[in-house]
């Protein structure tokens, strides 16, 4: 078996990654709003734009073809990156997440196009959403992974402090992500003022559909502040002195706050455009801060087989 | 790796998704037309009860081609009253008591006019042509959401014109601009002509009804359907029927 080249760091394929990380993080918000002005359906056509590439840019259109602008800016750069990393990457697994980042973005073009053509099918929206997450952990974990603090690391060498830290990170983040999909479900739905008082009552005086994926949206609220809550207490116990990995644990526990603000403002202002896309992306950014987290504890507090490297 | 596997899989379930998604009427189970028209007449009047709420005002800064063409402001059109109490845009209609009748070829007309539907409520019978005309110098999509019918969404440049047709009654069904978002009006889809929509002073009359018991009902985009009446008709018969909305 022909021996693996150990891991280099590339300082302009990270910095490139964390480019297209940003990027990903706009297209997100640009997607956000495109719900929350209520201009999904302002451009009918697709993948042209009322018939051209480039629309009059007025009302919905704004939002909905600018949306599809950010998309395809975002596919170019998934491309370069997908191309940066089969040039400069030993690593085959590195290889393998960038073009499953690249498959990624478009898959979620075509799902961006039948929920379009379609009239917005909840199905499909939540889908759509789902993916643009999921792809945006993709794209983080090129991040991380391309960078010194991974790349210079010792796999396991904590592992004797908390070994069961990997798995306890893996169930949060498993949880933000199906909180994720229940905020998309609640979203395309139109749950999102099923229940609409707040401080609420537990259990809601009537149920129907709507209120039940609203009040399953909030439950999940509460299941995740006491995961990531607990996680950063072990990561921070744990870890100590790791910037690399309390790092973006602190992020996710401040997140945390923001995000539970933010929903009660959602109620407050009767999903007022800037609390409900802000809501989103900050959904986004926990998942991903709790992903980078999970990824380092892996690699710190998993104890690591003899002979492998980064 | 072998990559034909995934490949098939998210493929099929995209087709399965999209197939998933295509909503199609139920094949139209109507009676054929065997409507003939007669000679009776019901008219009247739909007043607003109670104290008429303020207008708002509708702003069009999200587009300056819509903007320019209203140096005066413009109001919402969901309840529109008129200096006698009348209400305009209610659509009264037969609901029960009229047969089935062919529909007329000419197409009723939709206008989206200095960004604004013309006429806000409206009527068209199953499949009569309904024409959408965009003379706006603005793109707009009109957008259908239909429960019964199928729905659709289509866009317009300035001067584009779209045709329709509904297949299945259906009462109402709302037409929205997502591009504007204060743009919409209201269709009732019938299996026969006898529907009007009131004017400013809140009148209606419709005519050419055949001899027979019929039950009307007005609908108001505000406060929905009216509690429906009966009334019968002899041939060449006329009758007076009220609706009001707002404090009972």
């Amino acid at each position: 078996m022909k021996p693996t080249a150990p891991a280099l760091f590339h300082p302009r394929l990270h910095r490139f990654a964390l480019v297209v990380m940003g990027a990903t993080f706009l297209l997100l918000l640009a997607g956000a709003l495109v719900t929350s002005t209520g201009s999904s359906l302002s451009v009918p056509d697709w993948p042209l734009s009322y018939g051209t590439l480039f629309p009059r840019m007025t009302g919905g259109v704004i939002f909905e073809h600018g949306h599809r602008l950010v998309a395809g800016t975002v596919s170019i750069l998934t491309l370069i990156l997908v191309v940066a990393v089969q040039r400069t990457e030993s690593r085959r697994w590195v290889k393998v997440l960038a073009w499953s980042a690249m498959g990624a973005i478009l898959l979620q073009a075509l799902l961006g196009g039948l929920t379009v053509l379609f009239h917005l099918p909840t199905p499909v929206s939540v889908c759509h959403a789902g993916l643009a997450q999921i792809f945006f952990c993709l794209v983080t974990t090129l991040a991380v992974v391309t960078s010194p603090s991974w790349i210079q690391e010792s796999p396991g060498r904590l592992a004797a402090l908390d070994p069961s830290l990997p798995r306890f990170a893996a169930v949060t983040v498993a949880a933000i992500y199906v909180q994720v999909l229940l905020g998309a479900l609640t979203r395309h739905s139109g749950a999102g003022l099923a229940m609409p008082d707040f401080p609420p009552a537990f259990l809601p005086a009537e149920w129907s559909p709507l209120v039940l994926i609203h009040f399953c949206h909030r439950v999940g609220a509460l299941v995740v502040t006491l995961l990531v809550s607990l996680l950063l207490y072990r990561v921070t116990r744990a870890g100590a002195g790791e910037t690399a990995l309390t790092g973006p644990a602190l992020t996710a526990g401040l997140l945390l706050w923001l995000q539970l603000f933010l929903g009660v403002m959602i109620i407050v202002t009767a999903k007022a455009v800037v609390p409900t896309s802000v809501h989103v992306i900050t959904g986004a950014a926990l998942l991903a801060s709790t992903w980078a987290t999970t990824l380092k504890c892996f690699q710190l507090f998993k104890p690591a087989p003899s002979g492998a490297g980064s | 790796m072998n990559w034909k596997k995934p490949l098939t899989v998210t493929l099929t379930s995209l087709l399965l998704l999209g197939a998933g998604c295509g909503k199609k009427s139920p094949a139209s189970q109507l009676p054929p037309p065997t409507g003939v028209l007669g000679k009776g007449v019901i008219s009247g009047k739909v007043t607003f009860k109670g104290a008429v709420p303020q207008a708002a005002k509708i702003s069009m800064d999200a587009d300056p081609a819509c903007q320019a063409q209203h140096p005066n402001p413009v109001y919402d059109e969901s309840l529109v009253v008129g200096p006698q109490g009348g209400l305009a845009n209610v659509l009264v209609y037969v609901k029960e008591g009229a047969a089935v009748y062919a529909p007329p070829s000419t197409a009723v007309t939709l206008n989206q006019t200095a960004c604004l539907y013309q006429p806000h409520v409206f009527g068209v019978q199953v499949n009569q042509p309904l024409e959408i005309f965009n003379q706006d110098p603005t793109l707009h999509n009109v957008h259908a959401v239909a429960v019964t019918n199928d729905g659709f969404n289509v866009g317009e440049n300035q001067n584009d014109k779209t045709e329709q047709v509904f297949t299945q009654p259906e009462m109402p069904v709302k037409f929205k601009c997502d591009v504007h978002s204060w743009m919409n009006c209201y269709g009732g889809v019938f299996t026969h002509p006898f529907f009007r929509v009131t004017g400013k002073d809140g009148a209606y009359q419709i005519t050419g009804l055949p001899a027979g018991d019929y039950t009307l009902v007005a609908w108001q985009e505000k406060y929905g359907f009216s509690a429906p009446q009966k009334v019968s008709l002899k041939d060449g018969g006329s009758a007076s029927l009220n609706f009001s909305f707002g404090a009972p």
